[in-house]
């Protein structure tokens, strides 16, 4: 039961029309101000052209290397403004705004497991384990889309070889650089940073992965994985790990990022394959950077006479 | 704040906003044309993407906007803001129209069987597509002479079906993501609290009227109510 009790309010008490109205105009003023503030925030966004990254230096003496495409190099602007470095946001366009400054010197490379001579390397005796060579590879992202690009390094097994694997690695892992200071949009990346990938050990041991330290002449620019990253051609570009701090030989096959975000979207091999759908989108084509109609997609990224022997006996559908 | 919201001229200025983002886009693509390949400056390394994307985004936004207009008359106590409600739901049909056709024209080059592929095995087009089928009759029948051959009740629930097409839009957008998902579900929660203030004045009028519920009586309809 509702006891009303005789209200002790009269008619002089209403609030006058206009301060009324003074209410509601004051709260759709509020709401209208937000709004521009929001929009004029985002609005330079709107206009701005992409960022232009970290400023690149020549490279001298650098040779030509094998396996080289003569496909057409995608433009060095689509390449350093078209990125997935979610360190640094996940907008195609964020890490060439957002890794400017990221620090790149000093730098050191941790080689650490079942080696026989682990060591730290800095970048310095990076540079100059091996002569620099060019490879013009093909580069497919998982998204469906690709990029021809002259990188300049050499095969990763070169500093393999230096630090005499044990017979016990049969994996690599690497791990990129992870400092949340010069990354604040790390956290909102949606995956467990640092990032991790991993390779079997033969795989990181085959001439065509690539030890990268620049593309198209000069040093790596920061978005694209400065100082130092991996590239491995035949297989989707996030295998290819960027900004590379630690690598350890290992006995078992390592956790890797997009796997232990998604599992049954990202395995382990992650070889650039057709006929195996992506569960949200096929893989059977993709859109080359710079081209209208969509192309198709090639097995092993077009590797196949380099790498197939290497999943011989394997159902590469059950290990994607 | 009633005679600017009554003007003609209100309409025309709306009309106006609500074609900035096709302006923006648009002058985008002239001045990538008139630079010539690579269009990165302007549109991306992937320009197709990125008008996708953008027309995407206004999609759910208008979609969002319009779903706003009831609480916000019923709220702020601005019955007038209805004479905006169509015309802006009209501009989240043209701008799904727009991301649909470039989805067809550009993505796909007009490769229909890989795109009836895609409608039903990619679950994310599937909503999509769904969401966009289901604003074709809402935008037919969007005429005053519509409500009038449909009766105001019947063309009411009719446009409930935006309703819908609001929440597939926000899962089309959640599953096309790979991991960032903040920004699907800003529009999620945007959607969602337009929804549940909606439902919230539902339960409100039916604990105040429950006979209108059970007899089911024909209730006068307005233009009003929606």
């Amino acid at each position: 039961m509702v006891i009303k009790r005789q209200t002790d309010l009269t008619y002089a008490d209403v609030t006058p029309k206009t301060l009324y109205m003074g209410r509601r105009n004051f709260l759709l003023g509020l709401l209208a101000t937000t709004a521009v503030v929001a929009g004029w925030k985002k609005l330079p966004g709107y206009f701005a052209g992409p960022g232009t990254g970290s400023v690149p230096v020549k490279l001298s003496g650098v040779t030509k290397g094998p396996y080289n495409t003569d496909e057409k190099i995608t433009p060095e602007s689509s390449v350093t403004t078209y990125n997935n470095f979610y360190e640094f946001g996940t907008d195609k366009g964020d890490p060439s705004q957002n890794a400017k400054n990221f620090r790149t010197s000093p730098w050191t490379v941790s080689v650490e497991g079942e080696v026989a001579k682990p060591r730290k390397f800095t970048m310095d005796e990076i540079m100059s384990l091996a002569p620099l060579e060019e490879r013009i590879y093909r580069h497919r992202c998982v998204e469906a889309w690709s990029i021809v690009v002259p990188w300049v390094g050499y095969s990763f097994n070169t500093l393999a070889k230096l630090v005499q694997p044990t017979p016990k690695a049969k994996y690599v892992a690497f791990e990129s650089c992870y400092d949340p200071k010069q990354m604040p949009w790390a956290s909102s990346s949606g995956i467990q940073l640092p990032y991790v990938e991993g390779l079997r050990l033969d795989e990181a041991m085959h001439p065509l992965a690539l030890l990268c330290v620049g593309m198209y002449g000069e040093t790596l620019p920061n978005q694209d994985g400065a100082p130092v990253r991996m590239v491995i051609p035949w297989k989707y570009g996030f295998k290819s790990i960027k900004s590379l701090v630690k690598i350890r030989f290992v006995k078992d096959e390592p956790p890797t990022t997009w796997n232990m975000y998604a599992p049954n979207e990202y395995g382990f091999y992650s070889n650039v394959n057709p006929n195996v759908d992506h569960p949200r989108w096929s893989q059977a084509k993709e859109r080359r950077l710079g081209e209208f109609l969509r192309r198709p997609t090639l097995m092993f990224n077009g590797y196949a006479d380099q790498v197939a022997s290497l999943y011989n006996g394997m159902d590469l559908r059950k290990k994607f | 704040m009633n005679s600017i919201l009554t003007s003609k001229w209100t309409k025309v200025v709306v009309f106006l906003l609500c074609l900035i983002p096709l302006g923006l886009l648009v002058w985008r693509v002239v001045h990538a044309l008139s630079q010539g390949l690579p269009f990165d400056a302007y549109l991306t390394a992937n320009p197709i993407e990125f008008i996708t994307h953008r027309t995407g985004d206004w999609t759910l936004r208008f979609l969002v906007i319009t779903l706003a207009i009831t609480p916000l008359r019923k709220v702020l106590r601005l019955p007038q803001l209805i004479r905006f409600r169509r015309m802006l739901g009209l501009f989240a049909f043209f701008y799904a129209s727009l991301h649909f056709g470039i989805w067809i024209g550009l993505d796909k080059f007009f490769d229909w069987p890989d795109m009836w592929k895609d409608v039903h095995k990619r679950p994310f087009i599937t909503v999509g597509f769904t969401g966009f089928v289901l604003l074709i009759p809402l935008a037919i029948t969007s005429t005053a002479g519509w409500i009038r051959r449909l009766g105001g009740k019947r063309w009411q629930l009719l446009h409930r079906a935006i309703y819908v097409t609001a929440v597939l839009g926000v899962i089309h957008y959640y599953w096309l993501v790979k991991s960032d998902v903040r920004k699907p579900l800003e529009y999620g929660a945007l959607v969602a609290i337009l929804l549940a203030w909606r439902f919230g004045a539902w339960l409100i009028q039916r604990r105040r009227n429950p006979a209108a519920e059970s007899v089911r009586r024909p209730e006068p309809t307005t233009a009003e109510s929606a």
